[in-house]
């Protein structure tokens, strides 16, 4: 195999899922990569019709996952990089979500492995047990079947920081030394300001008796700093601004803030599932010092290197490891989200039509039912998207089984809606007619109702494919992929191009959707309900 | 081959009909006729079993007329109505044989029988082709006529067929029907507003206001011998009888003209 389709097959591993489309998925993917194979050949919906549903995971795949901002992500492909390196199958769910969500899918199996701080265990995931020593941390996460590595070597609790010349000048290295210098002017973020761990415990804890504190939103307190309108603020140790900024960090020598040490947590039986993994994460205790932290945070946030790359350098510098930079082309990267995206819209969009036809005819048929059907597929519709993806988790998980039914209820109302119209909207004297001439009811509705109400169906299943090409960028955050994957990382890296790569295609594919529909309403809808009565 | 027996009906509170009495014979032609709301075009929906009566009831064939036999019942009527009632998403000539298609009818017999009726109705047969939107009203309502007959009913049941017609074409199609009827012998009930009409079809008048039958007979009956005064009134308000009231076939002779 030549170096680039040993690189490919990396990379259709580490994408690879559990069901076999998703191996279709990356079949055809890497098919369009290898040959002149062109995406048209293949019909999307021959693909979609492969899809089983069979989630069992093979038993040797381990799945590493990220909270979604780049700290995380790094660290992230930093051990996925590694375990991949050892042979391990592996795959990385970046961006999953924030640390609930995270620590859930990992006690409930979904995922094996992921970075996290000493300090959100003990304040935020075992806040109401006390957790005072590393012991009985590490008892309480035995409890859950999960094992903590040592720490890594950094620390990423809050800190004060001010510009390093400034300090330098008025000899501040201390939180004890800037409380002797009263006249500093600090800016703080507004959640700092107000958290009773923050400015006002801070303010206690030091002494503190500065006259003016300023709340200001974190991106513009560094440029406020720059522009020396405040001397302090508030940050996380290892912000890649410390370095950019020319910050220095001042020492919290009376350990007033919590210790949020880095570690990995991973599941207690992925000791006998795959050691070599477990032998990675061990592979990393210590390895990670604040400098290296930041500057790996620097290459990601302001240079805007991709965090697998700024991972691969990182193995490569510290543990001499070729660390395989797996982040794929453009256009591979387009056409798997683009595939993601279609299956999420047409799974989601198929069950919904199933479903919802027969409850638009029951809805036109009994009055009273169809009042309740709506008013029930209504208020299920008014839940926000966010909402209603999170309430799937507990149910169904992580990832694409969650979108996928998130979307399947949002596509309902548009198409019960519509068949219910439709059917409502023929006008009595045709009814009566396919009464009159002995039809039975079935034949009727199958015969002369449905095909006269198709152009209101089809327009509302026009409107659920098109809103769900929307909605299912949501579904990236909760792992499902699709084009709300860049638009999430671009989010959180504040980088318009990454959003753009998301956005772009998402709605080039709800005009082409639209656009498929109007041309499929062409060929299928009788010619007779588009001709205008002449009147 | 129907009778209603002191049937009843009434839509919101209102009865429509009460205690209402008729007999049609079979191969007659019986016009109900009267002002708007007097109940003629329940008494065809009654017949046809879209409707159900309140109290009495609905005989076809000296059996009444069950949800059990209602199906096998309307085969054996065709059912005409005002704007046609076609089916947008067929072509004409799939409004036509839809039934016999759903009945599994072989397909030259239909061929067959579509050709009958393209002839007796006297429909160009490529209309046969277009959509209902694509065919003026007249020809709506000779579709509308073959579809009702494919299955070559006993009974014709026409609720005012050709009142949204203009003139001319009315003309034509009341000429055309009345040709139908006799080479047909099929038992009709006919719909209409129109006295003219009622006289040029009906061997059999009914007259009806309020739900109630006014007076049954002939138009000569009715013209000669009005049962209450507002038989007279209802005559002359379409110009029937005045001036020359004894000349009942003035009303036909306009539309013949």
């Amino acid at each position: 195999m030549t170096n680039d389709e040993t690189k490919k097959n990396r990379i259709a591993r580490r994408r690879s899922r559990s069901s076999s489309f998703r191996h279709s998925v990356i079949r055809i993917s890497n098919l369009i990569r290898h040959s002149n194979f062109e995406f048209r050949h293949y019909p999307p919906l021959l693909a979609l019709l492969t899809i089983a549903l069979s989630s069992c995971s093979k038993p040797s795949h381990v799945t590493i996952a990220s909270k979604a901002f780049t700290e995380s992500v790094i660290l992230g492909e930093v051990a996925s990089q590694l375990i991949d390196a050892k042979g391990v199958d592996v795959s990385h769910r970046r961006e999953l979500g924030g640390t609930r969500l995270v620590w859930d899918a990992l006690v409930n199996g979904q995922i094996d492995a992921y970075p996290e701080y000493t300090g959100t265990l003990t304040n935020e995931i075992f806040a109401n047990q006390k957790i005072e020593t590393p012991d009985q941390l590490q008892a309480a996460l035995a409890a859950r079947g999960v094992i903590m590595t040592a720490p890594l070597g950094f620390d990423d609790s809050y800190a004060l920081g001010m510009k390093e010349d400034a300090a330098k000048r008025l000899g501040i290295t201390t939180l004890t030394d800037l409380a002797a210098h009263p006249q500093l002017r600090l800016g703080f973020s507004n959640e700092f300001l107000d958290r009773g761990d923050g400015w006002p415990a801070l303010r206690k804890a030091y002494g503190m008796t500065h006259a003016s504190v300023t709340g200001l939103t974190h991106d513009l307190a560094y440029r406020a700093l720059d522009g020396a309108s405040i001397d302090v603020t508030d940050l996380y140790s290892t912000d890649p601004e410390i370095d950019y900024y020319r910050l220095r960090v001042l020492d919290d020598d009376r350990h007033h803030f919590p210790s949020y040490q880095a570690v990995f947590l991973y599941r207690a039986d992925l000791n006998d599932r795959a050691p070599k993994a477990v032998q990675a994460l061990r592979d990393l205790e210590g390895k990670i010092d604040q400098k290296r932290m930041i500057a790996m945070n620097a290459a990601a946030k302001i240079e805007k290197s991709p965090e697998s790359a700024v991972a691969a350098g990182f193995l490569n510098k510290t543990l001499g490891i070729e660390g395989r930079s797996m982040v794929a082309g453009f256009w591979q990267r387009l056409g798997l989200r683009t595939l993601e995206h279609l299956e999420l819209v047409s799974v989601s969009l198929l069950a919904a039509i199933l479903v919802a036809i027969p409850l638009g005819v029951v809805a036109a048929q009994y009055t009273k039912a169809g009042q309740v059907i709506i008013g029930v597929i209504a208020a299920i519709y008014t839940i926000p998207s966010l909402a209603l993806l999170v309430f799937m988790l507990p149910v169904l998980g992580i990832g694409w089984r969650p979108a996928v039914a998130a979307l399947f209820l949002y596509s309902l109302l548009p198409i019960v809606r519509n068949t219910h119209a439709g059917l409502l909207g023929i006008p009595l004297a045709v009814r009566e007619s396919a009464a009159t001439l002995g039809l039975p009811a079935l034949a009727r509705l199958m015969r002369v109702e449905i095909p006269l109400a198709t152009p209101s169906i089809l327009a509302g299943i026009q409107t659920s494919a098109v809103l769900n090409v929307g909605t299912a960028t949501l579904g990236a955050l909760i792992g499902a992929g699709g084009y709300g994957q860049p638009i999430v990382t671009g989010i959180r890296l504040d980088n318009t191009r990454l959003i753009l790569e998301g956005a772009i295609p998402a709605a080039i594919m709800a005009l082409a959707v639209q656009g498929a529909f109007d041309l499929f309403g062409r060929l299928f809808v009788p010619r007779g309900l588009r001709i205008q009565k002449p009147q | 081959m129907f009778d209603l027996l002191d049937a009843s009906k009434s839509f919101g509170g209102r009865e429509v009909l009460s205690g209402f009495n008729l007999h049609v014979e079979p191969e007659t032609t019986t016009v109900l006729i009267g002002p708007s709301g007097c109940g003629k075009s329940t008494v065809l929906r009654l017949m046809t079993g879209l409707l159900r009566p309140d109290t009495g009831q609905v005989m076809f064939r000296n059996e009444p007329l069950t949800t059990a036999n209602l199906l096998q019942a309307r085969r054996s009527m065709g059912y005409v109505i005002q704007e046609g009632g076609l089916f947008a998403h067929l072509t004409a000539g799939r409004n036509v044989t839809l039934m016999a298609r759903y009945l599994g009818q072989q397909p030259d017999k239909i061929q067959k029988r579509l050709g009958e009726l393209v002839e007796l109705v006297r429909l160009h047969g490529e209309l046969l082709a277009r959509y209902p939107t694509e065919l003026s009203g007249g020809q709506r309502q000779r579709v509308s006529l073959i579809r009702a007959l494919m299955l070559d009913p006993d009974v014709l049941l026409l609720d005012e067929p050709l009142g949204a017609l203009d003139p001319m074409v009315r003309f034509d199609l009341q000429t055309d029907l009345k040709q139908i009827f006799q080479t047909l012998k099929k038992t009709v009930v006919l719909v209409t507003h129109d006295i003219v009409e009622a006289a040029y079809f009906g061997n059999e008048i009914v007259l009806m206001r309020d739900g109630r039958i006014v007076q049954k007979g002939t138009m000569k009956d009715l013209v000669e011998r009005p049962s209450e005064e507002f038989v007279g009134r209802f005559l002359a308000a379409q110009r029937v009888g005045v001036g020359n009231s004894n000349d009942p076939s003035r009303a036909s002779g306009r539309a013949n003209q």
